[in-house]
């Protein structure tokens, strides 16, 4: 391991700049994706219950 | 992702919809725990680059990344192939769930390559034949994307896009041998197949490991998108709701 400290450690060198803005944008996009496909999926399910429940309706009226 | 799977069993979205469902956490548990080695080995345990020192480091997400776009651009466009010549839907929808995530990766890579670029060319873009090529390929990522959403018919949404994505995959070897074909800024392969590689043990493993991680990421992503596209355009099959559910609608009846 070549890093003495934390401090040394987030430096990255003097590229500290560009080396974590690259790997917190990449974490920021994984993750808004998973979370907008989660919703995604929230959405999908609660219309298709609307759907059911409106179908029932439909046959009981 | 299409191998190993029995097509004439699994063709339907009614077969392939359960079968993601049950594939998804795997290749999650699989993705982070890659993702957790890679990072650990390439901040860790990969030594200082003599060179370029730690700037390099972006190469464990940079590399990964621009190799996720290429082959994400080329599974799509196979998708998109089999739906045309099979005229089969739940191809269609692989393709069109592969689309976003190989845009996000087209763009991770371009912004990791303007992060990199700034510190060792001194500038964050430059008019050079690989950066250039990507930068394509994002614009067809977008155009495979909006031809679908501006058809409001299905079917011929379906077909345009796998038309478009089909005609732009001849980039795709024009970015992987742009380094050889041009004189360019952009490095020549650090891996090659017939070369080896140039890099030290521990740099290639870690970068491995990303690439590993971010496949393993990608088909969990896709195939749960995949499941919203079936519910979205099949409406959600019923059997995707517990019993228990089921009777609370009828209930609520």
């Amino acid at each position: 391991m070549q890093w003495g400290s934390a401090s040394e450690f987030f430096a990255m060198g003097g590229y500290g700049i560009y080396v974590w803005t690259s790997y917190v944008v990449t974490a920021l996009c994984l993750v808004w994706e998973v979370l907008a496909l989660w919703r995604r999926r929230v959405a999908a399910r609660a219309e298709h219950r609307a759907m059911l429940l409106g179908g029932t309706n439909e046959t009981a009226t | 992702m299409s191998t190993g799977i029995n097509w004439a069993k699994y063709s339907s979205p009614q077969a392939l919809y359960p079968l993601a469902g049950r594939l998804i956490p795997w290749f999650s548990v699989v993705a982070v725990a890659l993702m957790g080695v890679g990072l650990y080995m390439g901040f860790f345990v990969a030594p200082t680059d003599f060179q370029q020192g730690e700037s390099y480091r972006i190469i464990f997400v940079h590399v990964p990344a621009a190799w996720m776009s290429m082959f994400l651009y080329v599974v799509m466009a196979i998708w998109a192939g089999i739906g045309l010549g099979l005229n089969a839907r739940p191809s269609f929808m692989m393709a069109q769930a592969i689309a976003p995530t190989g845009a996000m990766f087209t763009f991770l890579a371009l912004l990791t390559g303007a992060m990199w670029g700034k510190p060792t060319w001194g500038a964050w873009w430059v008019w050079d034949a690989r950066l250039t090529s990507e930068l394509i390929l994002l614009f067809q990522y977008a155009g495979v994307m909006l031809l679908r959403t501006s058809i409001d018919d299905v079917r011929r949404a379906d077909r345009s896009s796998a038309v478009f994505a089909l005609v732009g995959v001849v980039n795709v070897p024009i970015i992987y041998f742009s380094v050889q074909w041009w004189n360019t800024l952009h490095q020549g392969a650090s891996v090659s197949m017939s070369t080896g590689s140039k890099m030290a043990a521990t740099m290639l493993i870690a970068m491995l490991l990303m690439t590993l991680a971010f496949w393993m990421y990608s088909i969990a992503i896709i195939l749960s998108r995949v499941r919203c596209i079936m519910a979205e355009r099949e409406s959600l099959p019923a059997w995707e709701e517990k019993p228990v559910t089921i009777q609370k609608i009828a209930e609520a009846r």
